[in-house]
Order: C-alpha cells, then structure tokens, then sequence
C-alpha cells in the first residue's frame, strides 16, 4: 500500500513536471524551426497609418509655460482613461512635464539660458529602436510591434513584475497599485480600462493611427508636435530632423529613442 | 521520514505555533493586498520594487550559501562535513521557498504567474531565474531527501544521485549569479550597473549563508541529542571569514571606483544611501551600521581567539547576518531607485502590512526549515543510538 501511494505521487509529480516544460520546449524548438508555417498576419484597416518606425519631433521653441502643455496631457489622459490619484506613490502618467535638468539629467550646462531653465519639457515614453524594458519583460506582455516600432503593453498578459519599470531609464511607466477605475474622470468607451496589478504607458496613439488619426497630443499641439516616419525621408519629422539641431533623453545610453526635442 | 516532523516536544510545537501565528497574521494581511492591489505598500512609480524584492535577493544568497558545506564534502573530500551537508541542502531548500513567495507577494497579477511559462521569453533575466531558481530547489530536495533516507537505512545512496550533486554545485553559484545580472544589465540604474554585482551578491552570500548555519548547529546542539561538530562549526566559521572579507573588499572596490571617476549617475546612489540627497537619506544611519557590523564581525571572525571561542563566534555570526541583510535586504534595492531616472528623490518607507507579509513569508521559510531539520536531526539521533 504505501510502495504503491508512493509511486503515484512520483509518477504525478514527474508528469506535472514534464507538463510544465512542454512550452517552455516548444519556444526553444520554434526558434530552431526553419519550415513551419508563416505567422498569422493581420490586416491593416484602410485608413491606417503605416510606417517603419513612428518618431516624434517635439519643437520645444512653441512652448512658453506649463500651461502651454497642459491640454495634449489632458487630451492624451482623458482618451486613455488614465486615473486621477491624490496620492503621489500611486500616480499614472503617460505624458508629463519635467524641468531641462530632470529630463535631460547630466545634460544642463551651468548658467543655461532662462527659457530652457524655466520652461518645462514634454516627457513620454520614447518608444525607443532598443528598448531595455522589451528585453526585461518575462512575458512578451510589452513588445515592440514589427510593423511600425511602436512598443506597446498588453494589459491581460502582464503579471506586474515590474521589471520594465526598473530597466526603464526614462522613468515612462506608471503601475496600478490599486483599482483605476474609480478615479477616471470620465470613462471613454473606445479605448480600454486598466486593472490594479498591470504596468502600463504611452502606446503612440496606435489605436488612432489603426484608424487614420494622429495621436491626440499631436493633434492637440497646434504644431508644436510633429509626427511621422523616422525612415521616410519625405516625412515631416525627417525634414525637421534634418534642418534643425535636435536632442534625445540619454542617447548615450543606446536606446535610441524615437522622440527629439528642438532646443 | 516525514512522520519524523510530527513527533516532537512541547517546545517544538510551542515554537510550530508561534510560527503557524505569524504566518496566519501575515497571509491575511496578503489577501488584503490581494484586493486593495500592492498600493497598500511603500511602493511607489519611482521606487517600483521594495522590500519584498529586497528579501527575495537575500534570501536566493543564503540558499546559494548552502553550497558552502556541500562544496567541500564532495568535491575536496572533506569527511568533516558530511554530517552536517544535510543541513546546507535543507537550509536551501526552505530558503528558495521563501524566495519564490516572496516574488509571488511582489506581483501585481500573481494569478498570471504562470505565463512565464506559457510565453517563455529566453531575453528576460528573469525568464531564467525561474528556471534556475526551481531548479536548485528540485536538485536539493532530490539530493537531500535520497541522501538522509539512505543514511536512515544504513546503506550508500543512489549512484545516479552523484551527477546530480555534481550539478547542483555550479548551479548554486548560478542562482545568486542570475539574480545579480537582474540588476546588474539595466542601462539607465547606476546603481546597479557595474560587473561586481554578482561577485558582491555571491560574497555576501557565502558569509550569510553559513553563519545562519552555524547559529542553527549550536541551537541544534543545544536542542537535541546531535552535535554537528566542533571542528565543522570551526570550517564554517573560516568559510565565513573568508567571504565577508571579500564581501568588504568588493564593496570597496566599487566605491574607489565610483568615487575616482565622480560620474554622477553612480556616485549620487551611495550619496543617499550614506550621506543622503538633497536632505533625504531615511537609509543612512542603516548603511553606517551595516559596515559597522561587518567590520566588526570581520575583526572577530579573523582573530583565532575570538573565532575559536564558541560564545563571541555566535555574536559574529549574528553581526555578519544582519549585517548583511542590512546591506542587501534594505539598501541594495532602495538605493538603485533613489534617486530616480529623472533625478527626483522620492524616498520609499515600507509600510506596516508590507512588513507583516515579509515577516509572514519569513516564518513560512523557517517552517519548511523546522520540519526539514528536524526530520534531519532525527534521524541523525536514530542512526547514532
């Protein structure tokens, strides 16, 4: 009788084992596979946007004050139904003001220029060409998207190991640390809801471009923003790239960010 | 030989009880982080681990440190230990447990833990700490659980158990060494972001490790009818002097160069931690008694006359443990975060729930631990008698 228990449990416990593995197996054995099937592929809409690399130019000239940027964060916040906290440990951003010295840490001279000093900097998410948070999410829950670069969050598969948050050197994502939802201001229906225990961030607007729209704060920056494709040479953003000086947050870093910023 | 955990005295399960009591304080106030979600914690959008990750780091060190007792019985032949490898492989074993809870308590979708089997992702680091983290639990029950069963019956344990043992050596190392390249390759955290990571991670643990073993051997001998052994309680301590020296040593290293090359990016790190920034520095009077304590056990374990004495080797042990643990449990992940990748110092404080569940998973590990050596020590007791 207990030889015979005692067999059971081995034999379960070797197969939960051997269960457990297949996937892990069968990843290793897809990255091998040269003759398998192609992948699904998903149909662009008509209207979509498309290109190989979306980037963002911000013209940091246009803006004077604070006030100047409050409505593309208002705009970008109230579309994605991003919460409002009181409490500070718990704030959700995906796009904020900073000061030259805290978005270009280790980059401000002495004795800058008042308006560089003085006037705030739009920060995001830089949906960088080498993004360190891809390479550290354990789930493929954020990727970067082949088609058009953007790197996006899927908010049913993220286990909130927060890893992509401490790789993150932008300081661009935010995490719920409770339910959001209560704290929306107003729900938009389009465009989903978050759960507490998920990181989330910018997306780019890929839910407006998938329609033919440009991203809400562009659209809300009467020209401040431009946006386009990075390796279109006729894009608007290449142009502005190309006749003026531009910065990226911590180049040095490798990331190669997709937002520039004209000083 | 698991019935061996249930026959005990009243002082083993009054001290059953007490830990069952922790554990049930800390698992209700997990089910309220469970529905409230992780904000009931210190944690923060710039400080986004803290002390659960903080403790999960320490603790894969003292399962790494198990190695220790296990290194030299098999691969130096050093017959001196193999009364007491029993003890480093369990040690493991509860530690690693607790090591897994203590990432399970971290998540914020805990439930979804299991994708990171189903989308396996050979980029992410912590893709393999998983493999290597569940490994070395399976390797040490396997080994331990074959090698005791074999010396309660009085014969050789299992010839293929020997790749195994083999195996689980470098896999120690593997463990802690894993666990470090989670920091050590992020871009954007100076903290973090130097090559002696995982050699400090590894020299803290081989000194942390072992000293929890030998203050365990003198309750053991203290306890029960089995004495691990004054010569082997001696090795350990050598052991031990050893790694926290290198431990200080490393740590210094990083410092010369932090503080000769003045970068910025690295240098503000160590300023919070020991100085503070900006007038923020909640960690620094920890910091300046953790060198103190190392200092101080390094001074005690070196010194023949202190080590040799059982009483002040006990203190060492303690002084090297929380000296430690002050260092990796407290400071390593807080100072990484602090300042931010912005530069703003927003200081993170460990709430009261969150240290209850700490605390929780501690007592679920010294649980595991209890049982395991007690099974271990009775059946040492029943082949000696």
């Amino acid at each position: 009788m207990e030889s015979s228990r005692r067999i059971f449990f081995k034999i379960a416990g070797l197969s939960a084992l051997g269960l457990s593995t297949k996937p892990v197996l069968d990843a290793f054995a897809k990255e091998q596979a040269q003759d398998t099937l192609p992948e699904p592929q998903t149909q662009k809409g008509a209207e979509a946007l498309i290109a190989r690399q979306w980037a963002m130019v911000i013209d940091t000239r246009k803006f004077n004050s604070a006030e100047d940027m409050v409505p593309l964060i208002k705009a970008c916040h109230k579309i994605h139904n991003v919460p409002k906290f009181e409490n500070k440990r718990h704030e959700i951003k995906w796009i904020w003001e900073e000061e030259y010295h805290n978005a270009f840490p280790m980059k401000a001279s002495k004795f800058i220029s008042e308006k560089v000093e003085h006037t705030p900097f739009l920060v995001l998410c830089n949906h960088c060409e080498n993004p360190p948070c891809v390479r550290a999410c354990p789930t493929k829950a954020t990727f970067k998207r082949e088609s058009d670069g953007i790197v996006l969050m899927d908010f049913h598969r993220c286990i909130g190991c927060r890893f992509c948050m401490a790789a993150c050197p932008f300081g661009a994502r935010s995490f719920n640390f409770r339910d959001p939802r209560p704290f929306i201001t107003k729900i938009n229906k389009q465009f989903p809801t978050r759960m507490k225990g998920v990181v989330e961030k910018c997306n780019f607007c890929a839910e407006r471009l998938a329609v033919g729209q440009m991203p809400a704060c562009v659209e809300a920056s009467n020209g401040a923003l431009m946006f386009g494709d990075l390796y279109d040479p006729e894009s608007e953003v290449r142009k502005l790239i190309k006749t003026n000086y531009t910065i990226r947050r911590k180049q040095a870093l490798g990331t190669d960010p997709a937002v520039y910023y004209i000083v | 030989m698991l019935e061996l955990a249930l026959k005990g005295s009243k002082k083993y399960y009054g001290w059953i009880t007490a830990l069952l009591i922790v554990i049930t304080i800390g698992l209700g106030f997990y089910l309220k982080q469970l529905s409230f979600g992780l904000g009931i914690t210190g944690m923060s959008r710039d400080v986004s681990w803290g002390f659960y990750i903080a403790q999960f780091t320490f603790l894969v060190g003292v399962a790494a440190g198990g190695v220790m007792v296990v290194l030299p019985y098999y691969l130096h032949d050093y017959k001196a230990f193999g009364k007491v490898t029993i003890l480093g492989e369990f040690l493991a074993i509860a530690a690693v447990v607790m090591c897994g809870l203590f990432i399970i308590v971290d998540l914020g979708q805990p439930m979804r833990a299991i994708n990171i089997l189903l989308y396996p992702t050979p980029n992410s680091v912590l893709f393999w700490d998983a493999i290597v983290l569940n490994g070395y639990l399976f390797l040490n029950i396997v080994i331990g659980w074959n090698v005791l069963e074999a010396e309660r019956n009085n014969i050789h344990y299992q010839s293929w158990l020997k790749p195994l043992i083999y195996i689980s050596i470098p896999w120690a190392i593997s463990i802690h060494t894993v666990t470090a390249y989670l920091y050590s390759g992020l871009p954007g955290r100076g903290f973090w972001l130097t090559a002696i990571m995982a050699p400090r991670f590894l020299s803290s643990a081989f000194a942390s490790g072992p000293a929890l073993l030998v203050l365990i051997c003198l309750i053991i001998r203290k306890t029960t009818n089995f004495d691990p052994g004054k010569e082997q309680i001696q090795t350990l301590a050598k052991i031990i002097a050893y790694a926290i020296c290198l431990n200080v040593f490393f740590f210094l290293c990083e410092i010369f160069t932090v503080f000769y090359s003045q970068i910025p990016e690295h240098m503000d790190h160590f300023k919070y931690l020991f100085t503070g920034l900006y007038g923020q520095g909640a960690y620094v009077g920890w910091m300046w008694i953790s060198l103190a304590l190392m200092v101080l056990s390094i001074i005690l374990l070196i010194n023949p006359i202190t080590r040799k004495n059982e009483g002040v080797l006990a203190v060492a042990c303690v002084t090297v443990f929380a000296g430690t643990w002050i260092d990796k449990g407290l400071g390593m992940i807080s100072g990484g975060f602090v300042p931010n990748p912005l530069h703003h110092v927003n200081e993170y404080i460990p709430t009261i729930p969150e240290i209850l569940i700490s605390l929780g998973v501690w007592a679920t590990g010294f649980f595991v631990l209890t049982a395991l050596f007690k099974i271990a020590v009775s059946v040492k007791e029943e082949v000696r008698a």
